[in-house]
């Protein structure tokens, strides 16, 4: 992968100038080439991971959704998911083998809404089959990031 | 009570300064010589596997042979130069260790040791503890700290029993390319001399392959010792396990030491190095990671006016501090009071470097960036003193 997009992907902040110093690269290619990335759908968004637990005033709760469905003649699944995948509440969706075929993340401001969605619009969807709903208790890891205890490293201040 | 060699080994000159900077909370410490990464989880899992399933015992002498394998499979993978996993491998506790046992096994009372300088700290020490004498190859900045073979040639003359090459070079980060090498075989194969090289950083070389010694041809493969390990490369300093690969006469008469002395490395160690050699991925990574902290911090030394050369291996660079009009400790001293940034200065490195610094780039690149901006807001106003 390119040396931009690794350092992006870790820290979507980084401006220009730093990019330049620390991949070597002249400040107007790295512009071109992030354009092209931006055209290509490459880069999709430039976000921010929050720990949402950690927000005393807005508190969510997600969901982990099991869906079976029946897909549709030559669209497949594809006409299922973008059904599904355009509620606002469904934060991910993906198309898995096994034993169901979507799987939703959901959110919603508490139990009762994500339960509502559920119920009221999920289900009753006509190639919707079946739903199983998963609360999320605790989440200890996102994005590769470990959200509940950093590690530390012991060294020394000086050494040789 | 001690013994006379011990005693006239003069310990570290800037011991004072280490304790300094250990007594000081909320530093940012440019002085670590380690990774600032903690061990792969992978590896450490291994580890802790191993206590589990009852790994608590002795080994052989040598070091677990899977290891041993490993390692000989990875060198011939890389390098495509083979050692026998039976009589050419050892396992050490570290470089450190296989550097001691080197020495140890070569050297008699007065035998004359070529170190090429700035050199590691414990060079010089280590060889006037197994009784030899320092033969110090002095390299510069002009010549990016690589050995001039004209001056190894005349040091040559000296019939030095033994040259210690440390590359990519700690704390220069200099390193060679393999035409380099050889015109350094060139003059060290009309000796004697056995070549022990340190090649710890070998993970981490950026611009240059690297390539061991040993491969420039089989004579030098024959009187090479290769020393490297997993603690650099791998971050895996505190589990102390490196090793030892040359021909059977250097490896028998070093595993003779170890196995009166050390016995063998920690078995836990060795059983985590075995996953180490499975690393490639996470080594990549952080050799990448030190790369782009090297080009941001060289590039910010020489716009701030502290010239430093590009290093191209370890996480270090050795600016030069002269412009300021101090002394390496003088800069080093002040700079940790006046803005709580810990550098090495380049005395300990050998008493001809006191116009450098030895800075880590081993840091989160946040730090190196709040480093960089004190270090700027220093420079500026010591340079202002020396005008007004």
């Amino acid at each position: 992968m390119d040396d931009i997009l690794e350092i992006l992907e870790t820290n979507a902040r980084v401006s220009l100038e730093e990019l330049e110093r620390l991949t070597g690269k002249k400040k107007k290619d790295i512009s071109r080439a992030l354009k092209k990335y931006e055209k290509q759908g490459v880069i999709v968004k430039y976000k921010t991971l929050l720990n949402k637990e950690k927000l005393k005033e807005e508190k969510s709760v997600m969901a982990i959704i099991e869906v079976q469905v029946s897909p549709q003649k030559d669209v497949g699944f594809d006409r299922v998911a973008e059904r599904i995948y355009r509620f606002p509440e469904v934060k991910y969706c993906y198309l898995l083998s096994g034993t169901y075929d979507l799987l939703l993340i959901v959110e919603g401001k508490d139990i009762h809404t994500v339960a509502r969605f559920v119920s009221e619009k999920l289900a009753p969807l006509s190639s919707v089959k079946g739903t199983v709903s998963h609360f999320l208790l605790k989440k200890y890891k996102e994005d590769g990031v470990t959200l509940v205890k950093n590690e530390k490293n012991q060294r020394l201040a000086i050494t040789y | 009570m001690i013994a006379d060699r011990v005693k006239n080994t003069p310990p570290s000159g800037i011991r004072e300064f280490f304790d300094l900077v250990l007594g000081m909370p909320e530093v940012i410490s440019l002085g670590v010589g380690e990774p600032d990464f903690i061990t792969p989880w992978r590896i450490r899992e291994k580890a802790i596997t191993a206590l589990e399933e009852g790994y608590t015992s002795y080994t052989s002498n040598k070091g677990l042979r899977v290891l041993r394998e490993g390692i000989s499979r990875r060198i011939k993978k890389r390098y495509d130069i083979s050692y026998d996993p039976d009589e050419e491998v050892l396992i050490t506790v570290g470089v450190s260790e296989g550097l001691d046992l080197a020495l140890r096994a070569v050297l008699n009372p007065g035998d004359a040791v070529v170190v090429v300088s700035p050199h590691y700290v414990a060079y010089p020490a280590l060889v006037a503890m197994n009784h030899g004498k320092v033969l110090p190859l002095i390299t510069t900045e002009q010549e990016q700290f690589k050995i001039n073979p004209d001056r190894l040639e005349r040091l040559l003359k000296k019939n030095p029993k033994a040259i210690i090459l440390n590359y990519p070079s700690n704390p220069t980060g200099a390193t060679y390319r393999r035409d380099e090498l050889r015109t350094l075989w060139k003059y060290l194969r009309r000796k004697d001399t056995v070549v022990i090289t340190d090649e710890a950083y070998e993970d981490i070389s950026f611009d240059v392959a690297h390539t061991p010694f040993a491969v420039l041809d089989s004579r030098a493969r024959d009187r090479t010792i290769h020393l490297s390990g997993f603690s650099k490369g791998c971050a895996m300093t505190g589990f102390r396990v490196g090793y030892a690969c040359a021909s059977q006469k250097f490896i028998g008469a070093m595993t003779k030491i170890h196995s009166f002395s050390m016995l063998c490395g920690p078995i836990v160690s060795q059983l985590a190095g075995i996953e180490a050699l499975r690393t490639e991925k996470e080594i990549a990574q952080m050799t990448k990671a030190y790369r782009r902290r090297r080009e941001f911090m060289v590039k910010e030394l020489n716009r701030i006016g502290l010239p430093a050369h590009m290093p191209q291996g370890t996480f270090y660079c050795f600016p030069s501090v002269s412009a300021t009009g101090l002394t390496a400790m003088e800069f080093a001293k002040r700079l940790l009071f006046e803005e709580k940034v810990a550098v090495v200065p380049g005395t300990a490195f050998g008493q001809e470097f006191g116009e450098y610094v030895r800075m880590s780039c081993a840091n989160t690149l946040d730090s190196l960036k709040e480093a960089a901006i004190r270090i700027e807001r220093f420079v500026g106003r010591v340079c202002c003193e020396g005008k007004r």
